[in-house]
Order: structure tokens, then sequence, then C-alpha cells
């Protein structure tokens, strides 16, 4: 029987060859509670979800524009991003549309509910090195999710940075998120513009394309301000940042400091699954956060 | 290195020595229209049924450490509470006797991917960590290329690393396990006459290749071939079935579902083995598709196998097995593929 190989716990065999730090927790997840949730239109709803154990709660850290894997014990798991400030740690907001089975299930879960959260996964918008800096936040759509975070870091550090603008484009104006919040943003000296394609009876406000009031706001500055003092966060669909971003370009605002966030859906959000690839580029390790540099040489990311 | 030699048919003593463990190695299953053996790797139990000759198996190895189905958790559910248990499904070791080089350069591979720096996978570490690899020389089939691949040879990954030269075997030796066990066989040291026969054996075996692909500057071509015509004719032959992934030893792709039983007592996630060449490989919720036409699934595969991985760690994810080209019902072949998008250089 001495040639019996010895059985290796991989989970048990610390300082073993081939043991590496972090294997134990591949498949943790910590336990989180829907603590509230809220329509914030006919088809999205807020959801805040609380990590349980208040040591892991204050443990767990993540920087803007990062994403977590959201498991429905049962159901599924997806990845979401944090549309919460990083300063409230593991009590954190997520913006979700009901569109598949997973979400459409959350659609219907009761307060109090536990979920299993794991992550923060991704790169995150460099919002320490935009200090100093004006910034343009520019979303469409559900753009506007991933970029409360970096906006909620901003906010939070006002004095650190120059003129902040947010143009935010919607269809409809139904469809606006986050409607409760706007007046609190402009006491941030924050210039707020939003646009839809289309209005309705209660609308006074702009109707047309996102690129229209981009335009007047790169017609307002100076190309000097726009090749060395700004930074750009650009959310939304493929189509429209591609726009965005090729506006910016040409009025002067270098591609390393424009930043665009990708949706792809993850199956496990640690470079596993290849599910999320761009050519062949892991999302979920190298972004979702690029720059519109990295993005330009992606192959079919737009 | 330690180089040990031994008699031909001192093998059925190393066999009998490791068969206290499960053995897993090449058989035959079967023949094809031609009457030629079909060959695929199962558990071996008698060293008769060892196919230690064969020419390719169809399928790798992989579901012995990248199951094509795996558990990664189990719920159980009481009232509105859960808990989560997690099995890394590894519950004891296997030797592997038999594998060709470009099986033991495939698993070098996954290893960089499986069990590097970023988010190490237990699921396959917990196997990887128990796998006793005795590897073996082989002769090129028709459609094997691993030389133009850089993995006809196995330079690591391996516990030992048989080469039949005339009526003997040349040992490499890699791990102290290895060498005890030969202890207890009729071994000799490799003499300077074995190290001439061994380059010998080398290369007689690059001279029999028949297959060949080009792989300089492939990176680069790729990228500029990109809206090539090619990749839809070869779409259009594609039958989007998966097989070229379910054969070969290096895709681990995978997806994840979770599954309720019927008393909603627990639920399991599962993972699949999947393919980006299955229709919805790259579909997001709300129904779109990143690449819903056969052609550019196809042509990602090529990406993530000969552009995308050779930029993360300067090697390709292919190792020239043949494998996919043999299985694909649409005759899809690596080789041929890679000519046509080099197209006219020649």
């Amino acid at each position: 029987m001495d040639n019996k190989l010895q059985f290796v716990d991989l989970a048990a065999s610390h300082g073993t060859r081939v043991h590496k730090p972090g294997v134990e927790h591949f498949e943790y997840s910590y336990k989180a509670e829907i603590t509230n949730l809220y329509s914030l239109t006919a088809t999205e709803k807020l959801y805040q979800i609380q990590i349980v154990d208040p040591g892991e709660r204050k443990k767990f850290t993540f920087l803007p524009g990062q994403f977590v894997m959201l498991e429905l014990p049962g159901i599924g798991e997806a990845p979401f991003s944090i549309s919460s400030s990083a300063i409230r740690h593991g009590d954190l907001e997520f913006c979700i549309r009901g569109v598949g089975k997973m979400t459409n299930f959350l659609n219907r879960v009761k307060r109090g509910t536990t979920v299993g959260i794991s992550g923060p996964f991704g790169t995150h918008f460099p919002v320490e090195n935009m200090a100093g800096s004006d910034i343009l936040l520019i979303a469409g759509g559900l753009g506007i999710v991933p970029l409360r975070s970096p906006l909620m870091s901003v906010l939070e550090n006002r004095s650190s940075y120059g003129r902040v603008d947010i143009i935010y484009g919607a269809r409809e104006p139904l469809e606006l998120l986050f409607t409760y919040q706007y007046e609190m943003w402009k006491q941030f000296d924050i210039n707020l513009e939003i646009i839809v394609d289309k209005g309705d009876d209660k609308w006074s406000g702009p109707v047309g394309l996102i690129t229209e009031i981009l335009q007047a706001r790169i017609d307002n500055g100076t190309a000097n301000d726009f090749r060395k003092n700004t930074y750009a966060i650009v959310c939304g669909p493929p189509v429209m940042f591609k726009f965005v971003c090729e506006m910016l370009t040409r009025a002067g605002l270098p591609m390393e400091k424009m930043f665009v966030s990708l949706e792809r859906r993850m199956h496990c959000g640690r470079g596993k699954c290849c599910r999320c690839n761009v050519g062949s580029t892991y999302t979920c390790l190298e972004g979702p956060v690029f720059d519109y540099w990295t993005v330009l040489n992606l192959k079919e990311a737009i | 290195m330690i180089f040990k030699v031994f008699q031909a048919s001192e093998i059925a003593t190393l066999f009998e020595l490791l068969s206290v463990n499960r053995i897993v190695g090449p058989i035959e299953k079967g023949r094809d229209v031609n009457d030629s053996p079909l060959y695929d790797f199962d558990v071996v139990y008698d060293f008769k049924d060892l196919a230690l000759d064969y020419g390719q198996t169809i399928h790798s190895a992989k579901n012995y450490f990248l199951p094509y189905r795996e558990n990664l958790c189990t719920f159980t559910f009481e009232d509105d509470a859960w808990e989560k248990d997690v099995d890394f499904g590894a519950y004891e070791a296997h030797v592997f006797f038999g594998l060709h080089p470009c099986d033991i350069n495939a698993l070098n591979k996954l290893d960089k991917v499986l069990m590097g720096n970023n988010y190490p996978n237990p699921f396959y570490g917990a196997k990887r960590s128990n796998m006793f690899i005795v590897g073996h020389s082989c002769t090129p089939t028709p459609s094997c290329f691993c030389h133009s691949m850089g993995s006809d040879s196995a330079l690591s990954g391996f516990d030992l690393f048989l080469t039949l030269m005339e009526d003997e075997y040349f040992a490499e030796i890699q791990s102290s396990r290895a060498y005890h066990i030969l202890e207890n066989m009729e071994t000799r040291e490799a003499t300077h006459r074995d190290h001439l026969l061994f380059r010998k054996a080398s290369s007689r075996k690059r001279s029999l290749f028949k297959c060949e692909v080009d792989t300089s500057d492939l990176t680069k071509i790729l990228d500029m071939e990109f809206e090539s015509e090619v990749w839809r004719k070869w779409g259009g032959k594609c039958l989007s079935c998966g097989t070229c992934a379910n054969v070969c030893p290096t895709c681990y792709c995978y997806g994840v579902e979770e599954e309720v039983n019927m008393d909603f007592s627990h639920a399991s996630k599962v993972k699949q083995l999947y393919s980006c060449n299955l229709l919805d490989f790259a579909q997001v919720s709300g129904g779109h598709n990143f690449r819903p036409e056969s052609s550019t699934r196809l042509k990602y595969r090529y990406y993530h196998k000969h552009r995308g991985f050779v930029e993360a760690y300067e090697e390709s994810l292919c190792v020239g097995c043949g494998r996919c080209g043999n299985a694909c019902l649409a005759g899809i072949t690596v080789p041929e593929v890679i000519a046509s998008v080099r197209g006219g250089e020649k």
C-alpha cells in the first residue's frame, strides 16, 4: 500500500505548494438582507441590501464602478453595479430593471429577504486621480446606475473637484431615475442637464439627443480645459457612448481621461467562465470600467 | 532532472505498482468505418486494456479535472433562511497513465487561468493537486499539429514522462513520488548512448508531422483580418453545436444555472461547461446577443485561443491535438481555418 497516493486537501493545505491564498473563499458569499425596496419607474426598482454580519459589513469595501454577483439561492446569480456610496461599505444600493428570470423574481420578493453577495469585482473609476479636475458625467438610460456611485464620491468630496456637470438622457420623462435626488445634487453646485427623446404633457425641459446638450457644453468650455483639466465618465448604451466619446475626443479630451462601463452577462465574475469576454478581454477582470483608448482597441466592444 | 532507463516490458510492473490507486488511461472504445481503433480515456482496471500505442483519443481527459457538469454549491432552505454548502468535488488521488505531451501542456495552460493569481479556482485546484501524471511519447497522427503550437514536448507538469526507444523506456522524473515508485522496479542510470537515443526519438517524431500551422504574426493577422469574408465562409459551415469545445483539452468556458428540488428543501448551483459557438453564449438579459451570427462566434473562438491567450500568457491556448477537427461534423479544422485567414501570402 506504500504506493497509495496521499490525498491533498486543498482547502486545508495552507502553506503547501498547491495552496493559493483565497482559494477557500472562491464560492463564498456574504449573507445580505434586502432591507428596503421601492419602485423608481414602472420597470426599475431600487434595492437597499445590507450585509447581515456587522463585522463583515464594515470590512466590505469597494470602489465606485465595481460590481458584485448577487445571488438568489435556487433562482440564479448575476452581476450588478453598485449604485451607492463607497463610504457606506456593506450597506449597498442597486437599481435593477426586471428583464430576465432572476430580475423578475427579484421584483416580487419582500423586504427582509436574504440574498447572497460576492465581490466586489472588477475595475473602478479613478475618482482619486480625478481630484482637481472638472468632471463630466454623461449617462443614457440605465447608465445613470453605475454612474451614481462615482457621483456620490464627487459629492462627498465636493471641494476636491472643479466644475461638475451631469448630462443625462432618457427616452421619456417617466423613465428618469432618481428624480427625487436632483434638487439635492444641485445643492452641491452640480450642473444637471436632462434631455428626453420624447416629452409628455408635464415635461418642460429639452427634447432631443444627449449629444445636443453635450455640444452646447463643449461650445461653452475652452479646448484648453478639455485637453488639460477634465475627466469624463460615460455610461449608457454602446451606440450612445460611441458618439459621445468621439465628440469628446474631437473637443480635445484625452482618451485616457474618458471612462466607460461595459455591460456583459458574467456567470462567475472571476475570470473563469469567459461569458463576458469582449474580443478576448475579460470584462470582469480588466473591466467593467475601461478608458476609451482601451475600448477602441477591443474588437466588438461597441 | 533525473533520468532513468528501464526495459519496455517493465511498464506492466509500473502499472501494477500504481494500481493501488484509480488509474485513468487510454483504452480502445470501438472501431470506425475503416476498422481503425477509436480511443478514449477511461478508468483502467487491467494493464491489458491500456492502449499506450494510441494515436489520439476522441475526448481529452478533462472530465476528470474539469467535469462537464459540476455542483458548485448546495443550498438548504428552512423557512425563510438558507445555508450554503460548498464541496470542491475531489475525494481521491488519480493516476493519469499515458498522457501525451499535448495533454500535459493543456493542463499547464489551464493552470495559468484556473490556478493563477486571479481568483484561483479550488474546484479545479483540488483535483489538479491530486493527479499523478505518467506521460508517454507518441507518434503524430495525420491531424496532429502540436509542433506548430510548441506543445510537442512536455517540459513540466508531469511526475514521470516515458519515451519509448527501441526496447527500452527513457524516464524523465519530476517528482520524488515518481522517483520512489521507480525504486521498486528494475531500472538503470541513463548513459550518454541513451541521451543520444532519446534525441533521435524526438527528431524522428518531428519528421513525422503531416500537418502545419503558421503561427508567425498570427495575433496581428487576426486583428487585420477581423472583418475578413473568410469568417463568414467558415461560419456558414459551422453547426454551432459546441462539439469542438467538448473534445478540446483547454476549453474551460462555462455557464451556471440553479435548480430547486421538488419539495423546495434544497437547491443547487450547477456549472456546465459551455461553448462559445453555442447561439446564446454572449446573450445578455433583455435578449441582446453580442455574437448572434455563427461566423462571429467561430471567429471569437479563434480570437480567444490564438490571440487573447497569447496576449495574456505569451503562448497559444491551442495545443494542436487536432481533436476539434477530427470531431467536427462540418469538417472545420484549425490548420485550414488559420491558413485561409492568413490568405494568399505565399
